[in-house]
C-alpha cells in the first residue's frame, strides 16, 4: 500500500514539474515569434495584403486556401476576406464572451486582432472560457488567449494588452482598432468603453450573459444609439447580478461571444446588416430568440446626443465607479455593517467548538448553495425566509440549551454564516433586532472557513 | 383586455420566477383605454410579489429595465403614454452585465 502511494506522490510530482516546463516553453515560444514578428514584418504581417498583387486582390495563394470557404461565399467572396485582413478589431475581456469571440476572430483572419484583460486564468473559469487551457490556469488570460489565437492561425497580428482598461489608457488602445467588442462583465466598464466609442467614433458590439439569459447589440453605428442613449441612469447595484454570484450555463456566453464575432466580421467585412438598432435578446431554457428594435440615438443623449460636448479630456477625467456605485473589476462587496462584538472569526468559532460551547450555527445561504456543502450540523435558513423561520432557532437554541445543561450556564450562543460573510451581517442585524442579542455573524463566511480552518472544505 | 407580459434579465424573480403570463386586465377609467403607465401599477400590485423597487421607480421602471411593446422599445411608440390594445405583447427585461 505504501509503496503504491508513494509511487502516486512521485508521478504527480513529476507531472507538476513537466507542466512547469511546459509552460515555460510556451511563453519562450510566444515570445519568440513576438520577436521574429517585429524583425520579418513583411514575411509575417497579412494586415497589409498589398504584398501579394499577383492575382489582383491582395490574396496570397496561401489565404487563398486558408479562407477558401469564406471566398466560396458568392455574398462575401473575395472583397469580403481581403475586408477582414486590412480591418482591425479589440476584444475586451477575455473570458466567457471573449473566448469564443477570440477564437472565431482569430480564425477568420482578422488582419490585427487585440486583446486587454487583467485577470489570470482560474479553475473555475474553464467550463465557459473554452480559450483558456488547464496548463495556464495561474497564468494571465491575455497570455492564454493569444497563444490560442496564434495557434489557430499563425498569420494574423495578435496583440496583447494585459492590463485593466481604464479611463487613462482606453484611448491610447481603443484608437488602435476599427471595431471594439465588449466582452467585459460589469456595468462600469460597459459605461466607460461606449463612452470612448463615442468619443474615438468606433462601432461597438456588445453582449452579455448571466444565468440562462444573454443580450447582443451594436452600439455606436450607422446613427445607431450609444449605451447611455439606452440607458441613461446606471441601474441600482443591487440590480447588477454577477455570473460569480448567480451562476451562468457555460454555453450561454459561447452563444453570446460567437454571436459578437459574427457581427464584428459583418461590420469588417462590410457584408449583412448589423445588429444597430436592435437588440437580441436570448432564453436557453426557453430556447427562446428575440430580436426587438430598440430606439435610435437619443438628441438628449449626454455623450452622443445633438448638444454634447463629451470630449476626450471629460472621458479621462470621469469616474465611472462613481456614476454606476461599482467597482470596475466586477469584484466581490466587502460590507462592514455590525460593530465587531456582534462578530466573530472562523479561527475563534472553531476553538469555542472544540471546547463543546453551546451553540446553533445558522446558515442563510440558499438552499442550492448549501446543497454545495455545509459545516456539520448548520441550519439552512435562506437569508430571504429568515424572518418567517425565527421560531426554528428560538427552539434549535432551547434544544441545545437542554443538550448542554450543565447546572450554571445555561445559554447557546447563535453563529450565523454565509458565503462571503455579507448576508450574514444582514442576518445578525435582523436577528439582533428581533432579540436574539447573542447572535454573532462569521466574518468571511465559508470562504474564511475554509481558507483559515479547514482547508478540505471546497470553495466555489 | 388580454395581455401577455414577459418578464427577463432577473425580472421575473421578482415575481415568483415565472416569466410568461398571461393576464386579463380591466381599465378602470371610464373611457375604456390602457396605457403602459396604467399597466405598470396594474403589474406592482398584481403580479410584484417582493422588492417593487427593483422594478419601479417613482411612476415608471426602474433605470436599467428596457420595456417592448410588441418587441419594439417603448421609447419608440411614447413610453408611459404607449396605448394598449387587445393581445399586446409587453416584455420588461433587465439589462444584463454579465460575460
Amino acid at each position: 500500500m505504501e509503496s503504491k502511494g508513494s509511487e502516486a506522490a512521485r508521478i504527480l510530482s513529476e507531472i507538476e514539474t513537466l507542466k512547469a516546463t511546459r509552460s515555460d516553453l510556451d511563453n519562450r515560444i510566444s515570445a519568440l515569434e513576438a520577436q521574429l514578428h517585429h524583425l520579418n514584418p513583411e514575411e509575417n504581417s497579412v494586415s497589409c495584403p498589398s504584398i501579394y498583387t499577383g492575382f489582383g486582390h491582395g490574396l496570397s495563394p496561401d489565404m487563398i486556401y486558408r479562407y477558401s470557404r469564406h471566398l466560396l461565399l458568392p455574398a462575401f467572396g473575395v472583397q469580403g476576406q481581403s475586408n477582414l485582413l486590412k480591418s482591425s478589431i479589440l476584444v475586451v475581456g477575455a473570458g466567457g464572451l471573449g473566448s469564443p469571440a477570440l477564437l472565431y476572430l482569430a480564425a477568420c483572419g482578422v488582419g490585427q486582432l487585440g486583446v486587454v484583460d487583467h485577470d489570470v486564468v482560474e479553475l473555475n473559469n474553464m467550463h465557459r472560457q473554452v480559450i483558456h487551457t488547464e496548463a495556464y490556469i495561474g497564468q494571465p488570460k491575455v497570455k492564454s488567449a493569444a497563444a490560442s489565437c496564434r495557434s489557430i492561425n499563425s498569420t494574423i497580428q495578435i496583440v496583447e494588452h494585459q492590463e485593466a482598461l481604464c479611463t487613462s489608457n482606453a484611448l491610447e488602445i481603443l484608437s488602435q482598432y476599427d471595431i471594439i467588442v465588449d466582452a467585459t462583465d460589469n456595468a462600469p466598464s460597459r459605461y466607460m468603453i461606449s463612452d470612448c466609442c463615442v468619443v474615438l467614433g468606433k462601432p461597438l458590439v456588445s453582449g452579455a450573459a448571466l444565468g440562462f439569459e444573454g443580450q447582443l447589440t451594436v452600439y455606436n453605428h450607422n446613427r445607431g444609439p450609444c449605451y447611455r442613449c439606452l440607458f441613461p441612469t446606471p441601474p441600482p447595484t443591487t440590480a447588477c447580478q454577477r455570473c460569480a454570484d448567480s451562476g451562468v450555463l457555460g454555453v450561454v456566453p459561447g452563444i453570446v461571444g460567437c454571436l459578437q464575432a459574427l457581427e464584428a466580421i459583418k461590420i469588417a467585412s462590410a457584408v449583412g446588416e448589423p445588429l444597430s438598432g436592435r437588440m437580441l435578446l436570448f432564453d436557453a431554457l426557453s430556447a427562446r430568440i428575440r430580436i426587438v428594435k430598440i430606439r435610435g440615438r437619443s438628441l438628449q443623449c449626454e455623450v452622443c446626443g445633438e448638444n454634447s460636448a463629451f470630449t476626450r479630456q471629460q472621458f479621462k477625467d470621469f469616474d465611472y465607479e462613481k456614476f454606476t456605485q461599482s467597482p470596475l473589476s466586477a469584484a466581490s462587496l466587502e460590507l462592514n455593517l455590525l460593530p465587531e462584538d456582534y462578530r466573530i472569526h472562523s479561527r475563534e468559532l472553531k476553538e469555542r467548538i472544540a471546547k463543546g460551547e453551546a451553540h446553533v450555527l445558522v446558515d442563510v445561504r440558499p438552499d442550492h448553495h448549501f446543497k454545495i456543502v455545509s459545516l456539520p450540523n448548520a441550519l439552512n435558513i435562506p437569508l430571504s425566509s429568515l424572518e418567517s423561520r425565527l421560531a426554528e432557532i428560538s427552539s434549535a437554541l432551547k434544544e441545545e440549551e437542554k443538550r448542554n445543561d450543565s447546572g450554571f450556564e445555561s445559554s447557546a450562543s447563535l453563529y450565523v454564516i454565509c458565503r462571503r460573510g455579507n448576508d450574514s451581517q444582514r442576518a445578525v442585524q435582523l436577528l439582533h433586532k428581533v432579540g436574539f442579542t447573542s447572535a454573532r455573524d462569521i466574518i468571511g463566511g465559508m470562504e474564511a472557513w475554509a481558507r483559515d480552518v479547514d482547508p478540505n472544505i471546497p470553495t466555489y | 383586455m388580454q395581455l401577455t407580459l414577459e418578464f427577463g434579465g432577473g425580472l421575473e424573480l421578482l415575481c415568483d420566477s415565472v416569466k410568461i403570463h398571461d393576464v386579463n386586465v380591466i381599465p378602470n377609467n371610464e373611457v375604456d383605454k390602457l396605457t403602459m403607465k396604467d399597466l405598470l401599477v396594474w403589474v406592482r400590485t398584481n403580479l410584484i410579489k417582493e422588492r417593487p423597487e427593483m422594478f419601479m421607480k417613482d411612476d415608471s421602471v426602474r433605470p436599467g429595465v428596457l420595456v417592448l411593446v410588441n418587441d419594439c422599445d417603448w421609447e419608440l411608440s411614447g413610453q408611459l403614454d404607449t396605448p394598449l390594445e387587445e393581445k399586446d405583447v409587453v416584455v420588461f427585461i433587465s439589462t444584463l452585465h454579465g460575460g
